[in-house]
């Protein structure tokens, strides 16, 4: 059972850079881990830190003016490796949301399978949502699952998410919970299944 | 098959692993091999320990390690702490729910995409998953194979199925004949380059045309490898004779009389005429040159006499910020060009380039002649097996007389996750799949090449137009 996901109303940190690989979100040296906690301390490790381990002052997550619970990133947000360290070390660090014009496709499954909504938005409506935040990092953003919608002051914007996986995040459901339940049919499958696989 | 729609292959194969179709639920896929490693599988293992399950079907997944193993002494045990533990819990997890191990030391461990296909455990047909996006690489024998996260390996252990959406498809066509010094690593390089690191995500890719039938399986390897670096879900070609004689003899493929009646089965794994595709991409062999990157991505590649496109070539203002920003990391200049370029390390390895294939053709290019004295030269064969078959064959007498270090198989300067990183500030030529900031290393920099560019720099200490030595 996951963390149940249905409103979130926060303030945002802006990562407007296109094509944020998973290596960057967490670099394949910090994935010596055999548990899912504490990736947070190296979400965008060389981003973050210098190679001294003192903050980069410049970087977003080192700014005090930026906080919340939402990431704001640019296009292709997550593309490269597999690793869901990504979506845990997101999520271990804070964050429920992640809302960019494009993700990819694994990034965006994992980020799912562990209650981290990534929010796809038009480019347009990425491009606002950045001037706003930079003009006014207080300002609040409004995640509306069971409406599907995004909100920021008098702007609105209508996100898609299937059913199933909206249905999984509100209640806090696994995939595996679903699976486990087909446990019948699928051993039914694989006998049947390997012998056409296996011809010996 | 069956009569009425014609399908393509992918649709064949995704059809019939279908366990349950509902309503508003993805499809229920059926697994048929399942590779795990160290680094994406303890928290899979974990989450069965919590619900006190065991492995649903234990002979249809097999392990290794690879990302975190030195390449380097090999029988010591592993030195850095959490490398070590990350190894030993792989083991562990292994002996207590019954799985198959390759483990260091085992004549068949190595790189997992690299092992699957020499063993005969990667066959036409099949649907394959690994906690790796690389495992698009098995799809070159005509098979679904995908890149999972730990959450689906703990689905695969516990039930051989994931829950997934039907991928939209995409055939890209590669028709004519490559030149001199070009191999299919610069073929893929190409089409990134062409529809950039997200040009195909949310499609599943086949590869075909005669350009595509004319590779040995080694060489498709490394096109569906790179599938997942244009943000495929997956890439495959499907199976001919040549895929059918590869398989033959392969330790855990299927022998005698019932290999001859899968290729029978195999041979049906083609799609069919008129079949429809969501998008369909064409390009001429003849167009591609040798091809290098030069920024963060492995869509910011060129041809190597190319120049570096100048900021003003960028439409996009935000396509523009990155691009100055991704050439600041690699300390080039906008419009330059990277031929002369001096490079400091030369990596072969991966489970893009990492064949016994690959180890020939540098054999080739250094035979007789000793690498540049500003770089450092890593040879890391992809397996145990393709170690071992590069000392039959006298390649490591080759490259030690070139002063290449080969060294023992594992994932190695792919991903700086183990002993083998490229320095800050430091340019490597590479044979692996992502030229990411701090892939190889922090802040180190690199150029994805094909094997064949990668031996020449390593003779000219330069980026160097390999057709000029071949």
């Amino acid at each position: 059972m996951k963390e149940k996901f249905t409103t979130l109303v926060s303030t945002a940190v802006p990562l407007p850079g296109e094509n944020i690989d998973t290596d960057q979100i967490i670099p394949a040296r910090f994935l010596k881990a055999t548990t899912r906690e504490g990736f947070g301390d190296n979400l965008f490790r060389d981003w973050r830190f210098d190679q001294g381990g003192s903050p980069v002052k410049s970087f977003v997550l080192n700014d005090p003016v930026y906080s919340g619970k939402i990431l704001v990133g640019g296009k292709n947000f997550g593309c490269g490796s597999s690793r869901e360290h990504a979506a845990w070390a997101l999520y271990d660090y804070g964050f429920r949301v992640v809302v960019s014009s494009f993700f990819a496709d694994i990034f965006k499954n994992n980020a799912l399978n562990n209650g981290l909504l990534p929010l796809v938005v038009s480019d347009s409506f990425l491009k606002k949502l950045f001037e706003l935040i930079t003009k006014d990092p207080s300002v609040k953003l409004t995640v509306d699952l069971q409406a599907q919608t995004l909100s920021v002051t008098g702007i609105k914007e209508h996100f898609d998410i299937n059913l199933y996986k909206k249905t999984c995040l509100i209640n806090g459901y696994d995939d595996i919970d679903y699976l486990l339940s087909l446990r019948t049919e699928i051993k039914s499958f694989d006998n049947t299944h390997s012998q056409l696989q296996v011809a010996e | 098959m069956s009569v009425g729609k014609p399908k393509t292959i992918f649709e064949k194969i995704w059809d019939s692993h279908v366990v349950k179709q509902a309503d508003g639920y993805p499809d229920a896929l059926f697994i048929d091999r399942h590779f795990i490693h160290e680094v994406t599988s303890p928290q899979a293992f974990d989450g069965l320990k919590t619900r006190g399950i065991p492995v649903f079907n234990t002979q249809r997944t097999t392990a290794t390690a690879d990302h975190n193993v030195p390449t380097r002494d090999q029988h010591l045990p592993i030195k850095e702490a959490l490398s070590r533990h990350q190894v030993e819990t792989l083991r562990k997890n292994c002996k207590d729910f019954g799985i198959e191990l390759y483990d260091l030391g085992h004549p068949f461990q190595g790189i997992v995409h690299i092992i699957g296909p020499e063993l005969g455990l990667t066959l036409p047909g099949m649907t394959i998953v690994c906690g790796d996006s690389h495992t698009s690489t098995h799809g070159a024998f005509g098979n679904i194979a995908f890149g999972i996260g730990t959450s689906e390996v703990e689905q695969v252990l516990a039930t051989q199925c994931v829950l997934q959406y039907k991928p939209m498809t995409m055939k890209i066509e590669i028709n004519g004949t490559l030149g001199k010094g070009i191999v299919s690593k610069d073929i893929i390089l190409y089409i990134i380059s062409k529809i950039s690191s997200s040009g195909a995500t949310g499609y599943f890719v086949e590869y075909a045309g005669d350009a595509i039938r004319s590779l040995s399986m080694e060489a498709r390897m490394t096109i569906c490898n790179m599938s997942i670096e244009m943000g495929a879900r997956g890439g495959m070609i499907a199976p001919d004779e040549v895929t059918f004689n590869y398989i033959k003899g392969r330790k855990f493929a299927p022998a005698g009389k019932a290999f001859d009646l899968k290729v029978q089965e195999w041979k049906a794994l083609k799609s069919d005429e008129g079949a429809a595709y969501d998008k369909v991409l064409k390009f001429d062999a003849a167009d591609i040159r040798p091809m290098i990157t030069y920024g963060t991505n492995p869509g910011m590649g060129m041809a190597v006499t190319d120049r570096i496109p100048t900021v003003e070539e960028l439409k996009e203002i935000n396509e523009q910020a990155s691009f100055k920003k991704s050439l600041d990391y690699m300390g080039l200049e906008p419009g330059s060009q990277l031929l002369g370029k001096s490079v400091d390390y030369v990596f072969i390895g991966s489970c893009t380039n990492a064949r016994i294939e690959d180890l020939r053709m540098v054999a080739d290019i250094v035979k007789g002649k000793r690498k540049a004295a500003n770089v450092e030269v890593w040879v890391v064969p992809g397996s145990r097996q393709v170690e071992e078959q590069a000392k039959k064959e006298g390649l490591d007498k080759i490259f030690e007389a070139a002063g290449f270090e080969l060294r023992s198989p594992g994932c190695s300067a792919c991903l700086g996750m183990n002993e083998d990183k490229v320095p800050a500030g430091k340019y490597c030529i590479s044979t692996s799949n992502r030229n990411f900031e701090g892939r190889q290393g922090p802040k180190s920099r690199t150029f994805l090449a094909s094997p064949l560019s990668a031996a020449a720099a390593a003779i000219t200490g330069k980026v160097t137009d390999v057709r000029d030595l071949v």
